[in-house]
Parts: C-alpha cells; structure tokens; sequence
C-alpha cells in the first residue's frame, strides 16, 4: 500500500463514484412529501381565497425566506447574525427610494426593473459591509454586533427625514405592471413570491454541496483547521454574509410590494429578533426550517388573537402564546419542528435505515 | 509556481525549512527561545521532548497558527515568517493536530474532499463537484489509503478514535504536500493501528519530509533519519537516533525520568 497524493495515480471506481452527487445532492427528488408540498403550493390559488394566499401563504414565503438567510449563515457557518431583516428592510427602503412612491419628494421615480436590481446591490453590500464587521468576532459578540446594526439602523430610520421619511415611513409604493398584468394581484402575486422562495430554497440546498458550501461547514466545524487546509477563513465568512445579503434582499424586495409601503416599525429591533425565532423554531439545520418556522409563526399571529379572545383572554397576549410555543419546542427538541419530525420519523422505522444521518447536509 | 521556483533557485534551495532564532513568548512565558533549525527537503525528523518543552509551540509558529514573537521562518527559501497559515498551507506545508482537528458535522469523504479543495482553486465554487471530478476521485485514493473507505459516508461525529487520527493524517496528504509537521500522530492508538501508521509514514514519496512529534519511540525512532531534542522551550541536542537514544545527559531528562 501507498498513500498516493495526486489525482493523477488514483485507483478509479466509476461504478462507485458516479451515482453519488445526484442521489446525495437531491434527496427531495426521492420524497413523496416534498412532492405533495410542491403541487399543493402550486395549486394553492385554487384552493385558497385571497386572504389566506396573501396573508398567509405569501407573508410565510417571504418571512421564511428571511429567515433562510439566517439559516445558510447559521446553520451552514455558524454565525447567527441578527441583522437579516434589517437587510431586507433595507432593501425594501431602497425601492421605495429609487422607485415610485406616494412620497413624490423623496423618490426618484425609477421603473422597477431598475430600482430593483440597484435595491439589491445595495443591500447585498450593506449586508457585505456589516458582515465584515462581524467575522471578527465570534459567538455572543457577532450577535451583539448584528444586533447593534439593527438597532442602529431602526433608530437611524425614524430619525432622517431627507430619504427615509422619519418615523411615517415611504408609503404608496408603487409595485409592477406589465404584460397587461399587475403583479401585485393576489394570484400573480403569489407566485412571484413562490418562485423567488423556491429559487432560494434550491440555491441554499445546492450551495451546501457545492465546495463553497461544504467549506462554509468546515469554517463552522473548526475554522482554526480550515485555515491549516488553505482556505481563508475570513474571506470565506465574509462570502457567506454577501450571499445571505443578497437572499434577504430578495426577501425585502417582496416585503416592500406585499404591504406597498415600508415604515420603521418593519426594521425595529423586536422583528430582527421574531427572524431569529422563526429559524430556530423551524430549525436551522436545513433550509426548510425557516419556511416552517414562519408558517408557524404567521399563523400563530394571524390567530391567536381571536383564539385568547374566545377563551376569553386579551387579544394582544398572542405574543406570549408564540413565547410559550418558542419555549417548549427550543425545550423538546435543539433542532426545532424539523428536529421534531425527524425524531418522530426515526421512531416509525427500523434504524438500519438512516445511516448516519443528515446534518447540515441539506 | 514559476516564480517560486525563481526564487528557490535564487536563494539556493538548501533547506526545505529553515528556522533562525525562532522566540515565541506567551506574557512573560516562554513557550520557544532562539530555537534555529534547519530540514533538507525530504528529511524525516522527530522532535522529542517532556511536555512543556515547546514542540507543539514549533509546529503552531512554523504554520502560523501562532506567529513567532521574533526571529524568521523560510520554507522552500521563500521568506514566510508574516504569512498567514493558509498561504504557507498552499505553498506545500502540511500539518495534523494533536487533538484531532476535524469537522464533525460532515462525512469523511466531504472531509478529505474539503483539504483536496483547500490547496486547489475554486475554494468559493457554488458548481457542485460532478461525477468525474478529480479533486473527488483524490479524496478517494486518500480515503482508500488510510482505511476508511468502509466508513466514507459517515459523518466524522460517529467515528472511533483510531479512525479519526487515520483521517488527521489523510487531511494532511491532500494536494501535492512537499513537507508535514504530525503532531503525536500515534496517540490513543492501539498496537494494531500503530504498526499502520509506521506503515503510512515510511511508504510516504521520498520527496516529502516530515517533522515528527511522537512520545512513543518505537513509531518515532523507526521513521525518522534525525532527532532533535527540546528542553524547555530550547534545542537541546541534534543527532541521529542511535546517538540520541544512547545520550547520558538526554537518558537523564527524558527517557530516564520523564518516560514512563
């Protein structure tokens, strides 16, 4: 035997090796369930009134979309940033500003497929810029330090009048129209808002195999050994925050033309934080943690309030139903519902199959 | 690697390392002082010594893991005393840890595939590897080499401790290494598991050498050419091993008193 260290001299096993990134890489082509999800979220117009596609289904989408971004830096490189959904916010600022709004002084005025792409860029370095901030640190002071972007960024937004309007905020903005649709339609609305969801669902499942994600496991692993591998850590980090950047963009574009407006109250400190509970509730070990968590969590906002009132509570302690909630899955279960799930699925079949087991593995 | 090459020819290419008065100071500790070494490439050597002496220190300011307080690295000639451990990694240096150093939470093969990947281009790929690619079918062979095939798929988390020092060393292979630093590469190993080891280490490429630190002489004495012998933080002795071992003054400090 010798230990060979060149491509060049291996001992190929095609037979072995040539199945494995298709199976491995997309176990959800092999899964009834993501099936009967996907067809069901794509004839969800036909099934649901205008109320629940919007309210519920889209508000789910965009938040877990959010949220996902806080998973692929969490979850895949160990840094929980606080600060997402001041990127989206920020995002969603950004096309108002350059966009068309009510506030005819303050925006520019820009078609959409321009302020859009402008709104991106500036979010994804914005999110860049924080992100550097942050990778200096470790643990509790890069929450403290994403933390402290957030709430800058809100009190920042309630005090300058010239481009973020104070504490009224930039309303009326105006959302697409063009080939004779107006895409903020309930229906049409919808599915701009479930294809940009599924698109960074695959996008973060593909990443996490592909080398750049597989080395964002490392850094999260043990990033004192990824350096002794050759890898930059810190670059690699600060790669990471653009992408998440760039995916709560998205996420803010949405938010902005689902409420056509954008106020301060959208990037307080207290949202930043329901961001953090909607992805370990669902779980962040995987990317369809985030969606769960939000679907939770929507519905628990949307309907708590009248259930406490029919058992005669007040209304407005819907906030301690979802902190109850929060408790006792973070209690049960470190992995949030997906943890939940697995364990359950683990339970109904023989071991034999579930060889190692997948985390981080998408 | 043209110009590397340019330059190791203008410098000479004596050494493959050559430390100059290495100090590195922990407050008012001194883990090294004045340590001056030099490796031809493709020597093997050991480097003994009781606990305390500063081996593991030497290992952490050749790669950088630790900079040196004061005095100057050369690898290859090329000056990297103010490099950052990844740019003396891509230059051909290797190293494993004592305590494993690996990443739990992915499988083996993702683990040998993510050391392949560090020492290649496209570290920031978002393209999936595909089926022929060779930074795979690498990890493979160093999967293969080590003894873990059986075990590829697993993640790290779930493996026994002899097959995580096994895969410490093929994350050290990866690539095209020119020298390794093993750092107690034996320890917690069982007889069986040991003789592999020796096995791995003597059937290395002659042209890489190695610094081997390793408490256990019948591994480190049966794969090395030269010892060096540290004594709180200094050098204290060079030599062949039939010298070292036969040494009053070093029977004395280590083999007699420290070695059980």
């Amino acid at each position: 035997m010798s230990v060979t260290h060149d491509a060049r001299v291996q001992i190929h096993k095609p037979a072995a090796t040539a199945q494995r990134p298709a199976v491995r890489g997309w176990p959800d082509i092999n899964n009834p369930a993501a099936w009967i999800v996907a067809v069901i979220l794509l004839i969800m117009p036909l099934i649901a009134n205008g109320f629940f596609l919007i309210e519920i289904f889209a508000t789910t989408l965009i938040l877990g979309t959010i949220a996902l971004s806080l998973m692929f830096l969490a979850g895949y490189g160990g840094m929980v940033s606080l600060m997402q959904l001041t990127i989206a916010g920020f995002a969603a600022y950004m096309v108002a500003v350059f966009g068309v709004s009510g506030n005819a002084n303050i925006s520019l005025g820009w078609p959409w497929w321009l302020a859009v792409p402008m709104a991106l860029t500036l979010a994804t370095i914005f999110g860049t810029l924080g992100g550097a901030l942050a990778v200096r640190t470790e643990g509790i002071y890069t929450i403290m330090i994403t933390l402290a972007i957030g709430a800058a960024f809100y009190y920042f937004t309630n005090q300058n009048w010239a481009i973020f309007n104070g504490h009224t905020g930039i309303n009326n903005v105006s959302t697409p129209h063009f080939w004779g649709v107006d895409w903020r339609w309930d229906i049409p609305f919808y599915y701009v808002v479930l294809a940009v969801a599924a698109i960074c669902y695959f996008a973060v499942d593909y990443i996490s195999r592909a080398p750049f994600g597989l080395a964002l496991q490392g850094v999260r692993d043990n990033p004192r050994r990824m350096a002794a591998l050759g890898f930059n850590v810190n670059a690699h980090r600060v790669a990471a925050y653009a992408v998440a950047s760039f995916i709560a963009g998205l996420a803010g574009v949405l938010q902005v033309w689902n409420y056509r407006q954008i106020s301060p109250g959208s990037v307080s400190v207290g949202a930043c934080i329901d961001v953090l509970i909607i992805a370990v509730v669902g779980g962040i070990t995987r990317p369809i943690g985030p969606y769960i968590g939000a679907l939770v969590f929507v519905l628990l906002r949307t309907f708590a309030l009248d259930f406490l009132v029919k058992i005669g509570l007040d209304g407005n302690r819907f906030r301690l139903l979802i902190g109850l909630g929060f408790l006792a899955i973070v209690f049960w279960s470190s992995d949030g519902v997906i943890g939940l799930w697995q364990r359950w699925r683990q339970s109904q079949r023989p071991r034999s199959d579930h060889p190692g087991g997948g985390r981080g593995h998408g | 690697m043209d110009s590397v090459a340019q330059r190791l020819s203008a410098v000479g290419a004596g050494a493959a390392l050559e430390l100059r008065g290495v100090t590195r100071l922990f407050g008012a500790l001194a883990a090294l002082t004045d340590v001056t070494i030099t490796v031809r490439p493709g020597e093997r050597r050991a480097v003994l010594g009781s606990n305390g002496a500063g081996k593991t220190t030497l290992f952490n300011c050749i790669t950088g893991d630790f900079p040196p307080t004061s005095g100057t690295i050369r690898f290859f000639g090329e000056d990297v005393t103010h490099f950052p451990p990844y740019e003396r990694i891509r230059r051909g240096l290797r190293r494993t840890y004592q305590i494993s150093a690996l990443f739990p939470g992915l499988t083996v093969q993702d683990n040998v595939y993510l050391a392949c990947r560090g020492v290649s281009r496209g570290r920031f790929s978002f393209l999936r590897p595909g089926q022929n690619d060779a930074l795979m079918h690498a990890a493979d062979g160093l999967v293969q080499a080590v003894h873990l095939a059986a075990v590829k798929d697993q993640r790290v988390a779930e493996l026994a401790h002899g097959q995580q020092r096994q895969l410490e060393i093929a994350l050290a292979l990866a690539g095209a290494p020119r020298f390794v630093l093993f750092d107690e590469p034996a320890a917690g190993l069982s007889p069986t598991e040991r003789a592999e080891l020796v096995e791995i280490l003597t059937s290395l490429p002659a042209h890489i050498g190695y610094i081997i630190i390793e408490h256990d002489m019948d591994v480190a004495l049966r794969v090395v050419e030269s010892v060096t012998m540290m004594h709180n933080g200094r050098i204290f002795k060079e030599g062949v091993p039939e010298e070292i071992q036969s040494d009053p003054e070093v029977q004395e400090l280590y083999l007699g008193a420290g070695h059980e």
